[in-house]
């Protein structure tokens, strides 16, 4: 039976942790992410065995997060904007040191202050945004349902694969108030104690080599664990594919626009479906491939410059050469806008 | 069975992979491991300890020890300390660095662990400057030391004085941290230090610990002048157990 909630993204967002075995969450406030924070404390004051610490900045949130992570504990962090860039220092580390940090993105515009409710301008900084070569694992939320599944399946995506795996959503889904059936989740995949607590055979984990060889050889386990779990994280979603002429490939709030701008085409006649990439990192390049090859024009449209087209390209270039590329950095689309640029743009 | 030691030299708790020994001949650093781990010895709580370092000189310790040990990014082996003491509440961590990490890029989380009474052990090894990247002026960097960045002396004026990390930490602290300078020269009051700093996570509470240490590295200098330098550095900064000489405002609100 479905549990059916009157609930906005960001409380979808806690809900979710907490189904997926979340049990402690540092933080520092910041829009549109706030109330991922304050809904934690919320909950921590009914269960005692949930914990929190509201941190000097971002960068000890993620220290702090990775010491839990390191106790065994499922631990995460829900930021944004600025706070994402003071993030990637311990994402790396984790990153490197392979913990299953665990990240809530709530994309907003531009630097600083910058706009403080939407963008998808921290694709890039998701996937490939510390030291290293992005070995991540990122998805991207597209409505308050999502939000819940989503915040549930990362900590088991991080857990198995020990990955940093992030969440990407914005202040449109955390703050959008619906009323959703939140579906039953899988049984979350269970954390264990990293720092093994063993004096017969002490952990000793680091950031630190010799020399380049030594750290080579860490490197090339990484990435070849890296490829492997792509089959089995990949996921996309397709709407309405089996007929098309034309695709869009949108991730997040544009895909939500995208699927209405699909159903208003179709209604005129046009034969137009939706990818969307339920994971940017890695991106379900087989699934994609698949959707987009009988299509004569595919639009990749994002709120941003080139972030979400550079991932596709990059792995798909025989899509580039058919793409419509729709860009705008930090706005929103409305499916009348879509509708739009799709019928300027399709012959 | 209580193990035979056949090395006495060398604490309990050291783990002899860890050799060859990566520190410098004469460094203060491994002075200080060394009788952290005999502090440990002593208590013995090996078994129910964490170790969180910092990058620098620091990170050498990554295995230098028969327990877990994380090495972590600069200036966050506070933070990462405080996230894992809270999840595992039995376990005694201790939270290690340099002058750097401590009081330069780290010193928010210095401070707000000490404000918050976070029940770790943190430790600063200072020896006036930045030791890994060849020898620069640190917060802690004497008046008119010379360093690779203050190649005609620290002109106390332009980058201010003698960085007092234990001093400023006790004005924000709670009154049930404890807070202490120790020396390398003095290894009897190091190790009563460290371990009434121990004692004091045990029951609940922050410590802090700063070391005077030794780089005749960096500082160009041999056994004597090492510890002449040693010398100086203990008149500019007092060791002992840092009080409180005015009311600290935080304890009037934190009742």
């Amino acid at each position: 039976m479905k549990n059916s909630s009157y609930i906005t993204g960001n409380e979808a967002i806690v809900l979710g942790a907490l189904a997926g075995g979340a049990e402690t969450f540092f933080g520092y406030p910041i829009t549109p992410a706030t109330e991922i924070l304050e809904g934690w404390v919320n909950a921590s004051l009914e269960d005692k065995n949930l914990h929190f610490l509201q941190t000097e900045d971002e960068i000890a949130a993620g220290f702090a997060v990775n010491g839990a992570i390191l106790a065994g504990k499922k631990a995460f962090t829900a930021t944004a904007g600025v706070g994402h860039i003071l993030m990637q220092d311990p994402i790396s580390m984790a990153e490197n040191e392979r913990l299953p940090f665990v990240a809530i993105i709530a994309q907003r515009g531009g630097p600083s202050t910058g706009t403080v409710i939407y963008s998808q301008q921290e694709v890039n900084l998701a996937s490939f945004g510390g030291n290293g070569d992005g070995l991540r694992i990122v998805y991207s939320a597209s409505s308050v349902e999502e939000s819940y599944t989503l915040s549930s399946k990362i900590f088991s995506t991080a857990w198995k694969y020990n990955f940093p795996t992030m969440l990407l959503t914005d202040g449109y889904i955390g703050k959008e108030k619906n009323t959703v059936d939140l579906p039953k989740l899988i049984k979350p995949y269970p954390s264990r104690k990293i720092l093994k607590q063993d004096p017969s055979s002490p952990t000793h984990i680091r950031n630190c080599y010799g020399s380049e060889p030594e750290f080579a050889k860490v490197l090339r386990q990484n990435i070849s664990d890296y490829k492997k779990l792509i089959p089995k994280v990949a996921e996309c979603e397709d709407y309405k594919t089996s007929d098309v002429n034309q695709i869009i490939i949108a991730h997040g709030s544009v895909a939500q626009a995208a699927k209405f701008a699909v159903d208003m085409l179709r209604a005129s006649g046009i034969k137009i479906g939706l990818v969307r990439p339920i994971t940017l990192r890695p991106l379900d390049c087989h699934a994609i491939s698949l959707k987009t090859k009988k299509a004569n024009k595919v639009f990749i449209i994002e709120s941003a410059f080139e972030q979400l087209a550079r991932l596709i390209i990059y792995k798909m270039p025989e899509i580039g050469a058919k793409a419509v590329k729709v860009f705008k950095p930090a706005e929103g689309f409305t499916p009348e806008e879509i509708e739009f640029i799709v019928k300027k743009n399709r012959k | 069975m209580k193990k035979i030691v056949t090395n006495f030299s060398m604490p309990e708790c050291f783990n002899e992979k860890s050799k060859p020994s990566m520190f410098c001949p004469g460094c203060g650093q491994s002075i200080s491991l060394r009788h952290l781990g005999f502090v440990i010895d002593d208590l013995g709580i090996s078994k129910n300890l964490t170790f969180a370092i910092d990058i620098g000189c620091s990170l050498l310790s990554w295995n230098y020890y028969n327990f877990d040990i994380i090495q972590t990014h600069h200036g966050r082996s506070i933070p990462t300390a405080v996230g894992y003491k809270m999840s595992r509440e039995k376990r005694i961590v201790i939270a290690m660095m340099g002058d750097g990490g401590g009081y330069a890029i780290g010193l928010q989380s210095l401070l707000h662990a000490a404000f918050r009474n976070s029940p770790i052990t943190a430790i600063v090894v200072n020896n006036t400057e930045y030791s890994m990247t060849g020898g620069q002026m640190a917060p802690t960097s004497l008046p008119n030391e010379i360093t690779s960045t203050s190649p005609e002396g620290k002109i106390a004026k332009l980058f201010g004085g003698a960085f007092h990390g234990p001093e400023l930490v006790r004005n924000i602290a709670n009154k049930n941290s404890f807070i202490a300078r120790a020396t390398v020269s003095n290894p009897i009051m190091l190790e009563t230090i460290l371990k009434k700093a121990i004692n004091n996570q045990v029951s609940g509470n922050f410590s802090f610990v700063e070391i005077l240490s030794l780089c005749p590295t960096n500082w160009k200098t041999n056994a004597k002048e090492s510890f002449e330098f040693l010398g100086n550095m203990e008149k500019v900064y007092p060791v002992g157990e840092i009080v409180n000489s005015s009311k600290n405002k935080n304890e009037e609100t934190d009742k």
